[in-house]
């Protein structure tokens, strides 16, 4: 076993996307990382409606996801960038920040809870690319793709850049050479490094006005034969607007490792 | 290193930079100058257009934390009662389930058929760790009606 993560879910993977968490599940099996259930974990919160509405209900709710995890002795693997928005940025605040981390310990006091130390948050993408490895998992495909495929980062996997530090965000390739370990190719185009739209509670307050964000990426798309995506809420708002599928990494990479489209939650081949 | 909104020097790479505003009359700078000349509205549904992509703030040359200060502006505007109703359903489902995307009958179906558990091992799970959570929000004000 490589490594062992607290398994974050979150909403929109377990909730609406269940096909996503089977995906991971077995990329996880397949590589050999530990998933260790997170029980009683809740909403990371959500990046775009809680952080809005008010910060420290954002800390203190993120913090006893924090717990959950710290209280199992491992750091967080989570499958989204909202997740990762919220857990990430808490978990670097409350590092440097000794007035915030004593509040989220003394709210977390008041449910029987502890924060001994602050876990590390960590990107499914994040991992397999900087420290599982691209190599390893090169060795570990036997069923190499040929897809042309329209790479999505999306916004909070790199930014704000002052709490990720692993890349540039303004024209990234670790997550293409993530999904040219399998054999497929990363086609560009021109809205490559642009949000989906969704985020910062747009999608759940102006659709219109987040669909219309979503649909001039897409319209930017050429000579793909997929979308793939680091984010059940960036795929979502995808989905929603592109004629060609849009596949979540692990399934991609599900595929590749020798999964069936069954076992990583998909109708039919590629 | 951050600096204060008043050191903008209107060069409008925020506004340039802005997925919003591309599609829409969004323009970033000049929240920034309305926030400086203390003239935000906080009904103004606008202040909601920024979906948090970090652009401007990433590409300020004058290291403004722009994307920031628009959810302090958010913060204000919630506080004051002028929060968008979709958003106090997204809070409301957080009180009500620990998700803001909580589970229905569909997605459990289909989470027992491609082999998981019918609901996920989270709060929809475990009735207890629901009350902490409720217990948090609570603490903030958040009552869930
Ligand atoms: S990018 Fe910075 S300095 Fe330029 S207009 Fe926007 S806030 Fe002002
Ligand atoms: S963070 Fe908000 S205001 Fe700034 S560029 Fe992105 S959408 Fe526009």
């Amino acid at each position: 076993m490589s490594k062992t993560f607290s398994f974050f879910l979150g909403c929109l993977i377990p909730n609406r996307f269940p096909e996503l968490e089977k995906a991971s599940r077995f990329v996880c099996d397949a590589l050999d990382i530990g998933l260790e259930e997170m029980e009683g974990a809740s909403c990371c919160p959500a990046p775009g409606v809680i952080k809005s509405f008010d910060k420290t209900l954002w800390y203190k709710v993120a913090g006893r996801n924090l717990s959950l995890a710290a209280a199992q002795g491992n750091d967080i693997l989570v499958l989204c960038n909202g997740c990762y928005g919220t857990l990430k940025d808490v978990s670097m605040v409350l590092r440097e920040d000794e007035g915030k981390l004593g509040m989220v310990r003394d709210s977390l006091s008041t449910i029987g809870r502890t924060l001994p130390y602050v876990p590390d948050v960590v990107h499914i993408v994040e991992h397999l690319c900087f420290d599982y490895g691209f190599e390893e998992i090169r060795k570990r495909v036997t069923s190499p793709l040929s897809a042309n495929v329209a790479v999505h980062y999306g916004c909070h996997l790199l930014k704000p850049a002052r709490y990720r530090g692993f890349t540039s965000f303004e024209d990234p390739t670790f997550f293409d050479e993530l999904v040219e370990t399998t054999g497929a190719r990363s086609v560009p185009y021109l809205e490559k490094n642009s949000c989906c739209g969704a985020g910062g509670a747009v999608r759940s307050g102006l659709k219109d006005l987040s669909l219309d964000i979503a649909r001039k990426k897409a319209a930017s798309i050429k000579g793909a034969d997929c979308i793939v995506t680091p984010c059940p809420f960036c795929h979502m708002q995808l989905m929603e607007v592109s004629e060609i599928p849009v596949i979540y990494i692990t399934q991609l990479l599900g595929l590749a490792l020798g999964g069936t489209p069954e076992d990583v939650g998909m109708e039919g081949p590629l | 290193m951050t600096n204060s909104i008043y050191s903008c020097m209107k060069c409008g790479t925020c506004t340039g930079a802005c997925p919003s505003g591309r599609v829409v009359a969004f323009r970033t700078r000049k929240i920034v100058e309305d926030h400086c000349n203390g003239e935000i509205d906080l009904g103004d549904e606008s202040l909601w257009y920024c979906t948090t992509c970090y652009n401007c703030m990433e590409r300020c040359p004058r290291h403004i934390d722009i994307t920031d200060d628009i959810l302090g502006l958010r913060e204000q505007a919630y506080r004051a009662g002028k929060a968008l109703s979709p958003h106090l359903k997204v809070l409301g489902y957080l009180h009500k389930t620990g998700h803001a995307v909580p589970i229905n009958e569909k997605v459990a179906d289909k989470r027992a058929s491609l082999g998981l558990s019918r609901l996920p091992p989270t709060t929809h799970s475990y009735e207890d760790a629901l009350e902490e959570v409720r217990r948090i929000l609570e603490g903030e004000g958040v009552s869930g009606e």
